[in-house]
């Protein structure tokens, strides 16, 4: 590697480190301050992430939807798009695929697994292409579109699994009808399931590894191939993308249904692999998640994959820090909240540690203006 | 003259930037009545140091003395009170206001509570009257001419009691008329004691209006001298640090089939006004049409409806004989064999954040041997920059440096050696040296002229009437979105040009003098 590149790879991790190290501590003089041990919730954190391999299998079982939520938003920020829609993506994911692994009980394996997760992938990909295909035919900016469409998203999920009403409301067309009053679909069946690499009680499936090989995809297509040249055009310098013959409009829908492919295959990866059905309180936050994994991994997918690990790790080990020292897992939550602030907002952390800004804007992440039309 | 004490004076001046010095141990000073030009290329510090002399920056070093007092400035409202005025380059005016409320913003003038725009015009009439500035202040500034918006930016600095006058490039806007009457006025306000600091990177105008001349380079003063002493080739010299050629050589033109043809081209302007009405020239193999014109009269969206970047909304454009009126950039590039350099090259040119390398192959990146089906092949790209790098001379650290880190005339040539390494036809060539350093100046117009040898046709856009009469095979003359003349290079003279700039046509011309 050339000597610069690494220099300016170990620059571009010094920030997502320091905000990880600066949340951490905040997170300390939280627990402090309201009478708990940090250093023994800490401890309970390493240990239910990693001191067991349950705390393990849980990790790596809860990694791949924060990498692939985590792969969405940061391929939209390479094409200088910010997808607040991973949520909705994931969604749709989740129903598409739910929809494919509830019926067809006769279909073998290697075509029932493939339709459900290529389902679920179009699902995400096609709720993904609108805000694109908004933004590019009447300006409609994507956070704004996204973020309704997540809505729309989520009550649309709701009404296919709703149980009905006692005035004689409607159930909706993918509910369970054995589960009674509960609002949920009926279990996906086995030929559409997700085979485990580890069985119960790890329950450590193989859509891991289908994640993993989302990171090698996407950092082959964002770096080695004329798309991802394309992407990166667009999301640095739409105007000189267009002088190159780009066609923009194109490109930022491209960069939407790729992002939303993530998301709901992320959705349908947890569908099959985890959960094996639908029900309203699976919607994601996984897809908000993912915008902090984007911006920790600085958009760089081996980054997404690292800052995805340190997240999973941190909801893995939650319940194990809560039986320890007594601290709210909700104290996951802040700490989350805290990385994302300082990852977003990097001036705060140049200022606390008195880092020199680099003298060109050469960040990984390209700015998220992008004029609309 | 150096008994006398200077109106101001700058001792010491280091200013420091992250990686940068900008000025380094600056001294000068401006005598009462005095013109004294600041001569220097872009990033030679000029404008670094009148914003420390205007209270924007603080210099990291050194000291200011105005009238022999030491004085400590911490925003512009400092300099002001000083009675330093400043005319920036970019004018900072309110187009929908009136000149006389663009004149009080921030010094109003309160009758009762309520604003008393009367007395600001009757004060303003009496400026304008003394310095035969000739402002209606009840005019809306964006209906003046950019000449006339100058001079209300000068009067604003004389409302405020200016007694030292910092213009900064201020005939880049205007055409040569124009220019001719804001060297009246300086002179008229030279004679009534005021003191002024001419910034400008054009010899010519140079030795023309100031009493002194410093130049100023790599953040350094390397040398004073007047009018008297001086010669263009020496103050060139002394900017750049070496000789430089200032004529370009060519041989005549051989002109031969026509490439580029434009047929009553009709297109918006980005607030969708008419920008061009009925646009129509040829450019042939082998010559170099000059578009000529004051900035903002169509040139702009002429270039950028010919490479496709604008939608034409009435007549053709012809390439090689080929119909490419609305075709997408790709097409107009590839198919149409031809190249564009971009008048903003920040905006159109190059992507700042990429390497120099990726910059060489915008676009060309998804063709061979750059790119086998979608898969980029890094060695080949890589390898191109180093031979493109090494023939024009694009002075960069390494291949992978960001672009955006190369002074101004490097990102140029490396846009420009983009542009022309590639087999064309047709070049279109937009303000190919705005804001770069004289040395790179010679080296892309040396190109210019090579390419139109190869026989490619050249379509130059410039705002730098030099520029256009020094290497154009013919002139074409820009006025309000018309082409108001073609005018073949020996029968133009810079006045011919000049008053076709601001309109008058020939015919017309001779009816001025028989009347």
């Amino acid at each position: 590697m050339h000597p610069s590149s690494t220099r300016r790879l170990l620059r571009s991790l010094l920030i997502p480190i320091l905000a990880v190290f600066t949340a951490l501590v905040i997170g300390a003089i939280i627990m402090k301050l309201a009478g708990d041990d940090p250093i023994a919730a800490y401890k309970g954190l390493f240990q239910g992430a990693f001191g067991s391999k349950r705390g393990w299998a849980t990790t790596i079982r809860k990694w791949s939807p924060l990498l692939l939520t985590g792969l969405s938003v940061a391929v939209a920020f390479q094409a200088g798009l910010f997808n607040i829609g991973a949520s909705g993506q994931f969604i749709m994911g989740t129903i598409f695929s739910v929809w494919a692994g509830i019926n067809f009980p006769e279909m073998p394996i290697y075509i029932h697994l493939p339709l459900a997760l290529g389902l679920g992938i179009l699902g995400g990909m096609l709720w993904g292409a609108i805000p694109g295909i908004l933004k590019v035919t009447t300006g409609a900016h994507e956070v704004i579109t996204t973020i309704m469409l997540n809505y729309v998203a989520a009550l649309f999920a709701g009404w296919t699994v709703y149980a009905g009403g006692s005035q004689g409301q409607k159930p909706g067309p993918l509910w369970d009808p054995t589960a009674k009053a509960i609002s949920r679909t009926p279990p996906v069946v086995e030929s559409a399931r997700i085979p485990f690499i580890f069985g119960p009680p790890y329950r450590v499936h193989w859509g891991v590894v289908l994640a993993l090989l989302a990171i090698l995809l996407m950092a082959w297509l964002i770096n080695k191939t004329t798309i991802g040249f394309e992407l990166r055009t667009v999301g640095r310098n739409f105007k000189a993308a267009k002088y190159a013959g780009i066609r923009v409009g194109w490109t930022v829908i491209l960069a939407m249904m790729l992002a939303g492919a993530l998301a709901g295959m992320a959705g349908a990866i947890e569908t099959l692999g985890v959960n094996f059905k639908f029900a309203p309180e699976f919607s994601g936050s996984v897809g908000f998640e993912g915008i902090t994994v984007a911006l920790l991994g600085q958009t760089n997918p081996f980054g997404v994959g690292l800052a995805a690990f340190f997240l999973a790790s941190l909801a893995a080990g939650g319940a194990k820090m809560q039986f320890d020292s007594g601290v709210s897992t909700d104290i996951i939550q802040v700490i989350n909240a805290l990385m994302l602030a300082f990852v977003a907002a990097p001036a705060i952390v140049r200022w606390l540690y008195r880092i020199r800004k680099p003298a060109e804007e050469e960040e990984g992440v390209p700015k998220i203006s992008w004029g609309g039309g | 003259m150096t008994q006398r004490t200077p109106v101001l004076e700058v001792k010491h001046i280091t200013k420091r930037f992250p990686g940068v010095v900008a000025n380094d141990d600056v001294n000068l000073a401006l005598y009462e009545g005095e013109i004294l030009a600041l001569l220097g290329e872009n990033g030679a510090g000029k404008s670094t140091l009148m914003n420390i002399i205007y209270g924007l920056y603080k210099p990291t070093e050194g000291e200011i003395y105005v009238k022999g007092k030491k004085v400590e400035m911490h925003s512009p409202r400092d300099a002001i009170a000083l009675g330093i005025g400043m005319v920036h380059q970019h004018f900072q005016l309110v187009p929908v206001m009136t000149v006389a409320e663009n004149i009080m913003l921030g010094a109003e003038s309160v009758k009762r509570g309520l604003l008393d725009v009367k007395k600001v015009a009757r004060e303003i009439q009496e400026l304008s009257h003394r310095y035969h500035l000739d402002v209606d202040p009840y005019a809306m500034v964006e209906d003046l001419p950019v000449g006339v918006q100058q001079r209300v930016e000068i009067i604003k600095a004389l409302y405020r009691e200016a007694e030292i006058l910092i213009l900064d490039e201020p005939t880049a806007v205007l055409t040569p008329q124009e220019i001719e009457g804001l060297f009246a006025i300086m002179k008229r306000l030279q004679e009534q004691g005021k003191s002024i600091i001419f910034i400008s990177h054009k010899l010519k105008e140079v030795l023309y209006i100031s009493d002194r001349i410093v130049v100023l380079r790599d953040g350094r003063v390397v040398g004073e001298t007047t009018p008297a002493e001086a010669t263009q080739e020496r103050l060139a010299a002394m900017m750049v640090g070496r000789e430089v050629i200032l004529t370009v050589d060519k041989k005549p033109a051989r002109p031969g089939k026509v490439v580029l043809q434009v047929e009553h081209l009709k297109a918006h302007s980005d607030l969708g006004e008419p920008a061009l009405r009925g646009v129509s020239f040829q450019v042939r193999e082998g010559e170099i049409l000059g578009v000529a014109g004051v900035q903002g009269n169509g040139q702009t969206e002429l270039v950028e409806v010919i490479t496709g970047l604008r939608r034409a909304e009435g007549g053709k454009v012809f390439i090689n004989g080929e119909d490419m009126t609305n075709a997408r950039p790709r097409i107009i590039t590839q198919k149409g064999q031809s190249s564009h350099v971009p008048e903003d090259r920040h905006a159109y040119g190059m992507v700042a954040s990429y390497p120099v390398a990726d910059n060489l192959v915008l676009n060309t990146y998804n063709l061979p041997p750059f790119a086998k089906g979608i898969s980029i092949n890094r060695p080949a790209i890589l390898e191109h920059a180093e031979r493109l790098i090494d023939r024009f001379d694009v002075r960069t650290p390494s291949p992978l440096t960001p672009a955006g880190s190369l002074s101004g005339g490097n990102q140029q040539k490396m846009v420009v050696a983009r542009e022309f390494s590639r087999p064309i036809k047709l070049l279109i060539a937009a303000q190919p040296t705005r804001g770069i350093d004289v040395g790179s100046i010679e080296f892309i117009h040396k190109q210019i002229v090579a390419k139109r040898d190869e026989g490619v046709a050249v379509l130059l856009v410039s705002a730098e009437l030099d520029e256009i009469m020094a290497l154009s095979d013919r002139i074409a003359v820009m006025y309000k979105g018309e082409i108001l003349d073609i005018v073949p290079r020996e029968e133009a003279t810079r006045e011919s040009i000049g008053l076709l700039m601001m309109g008058v046509k020939r015919d017309e011309r001779v009816d001025e003098i028989a009347f």
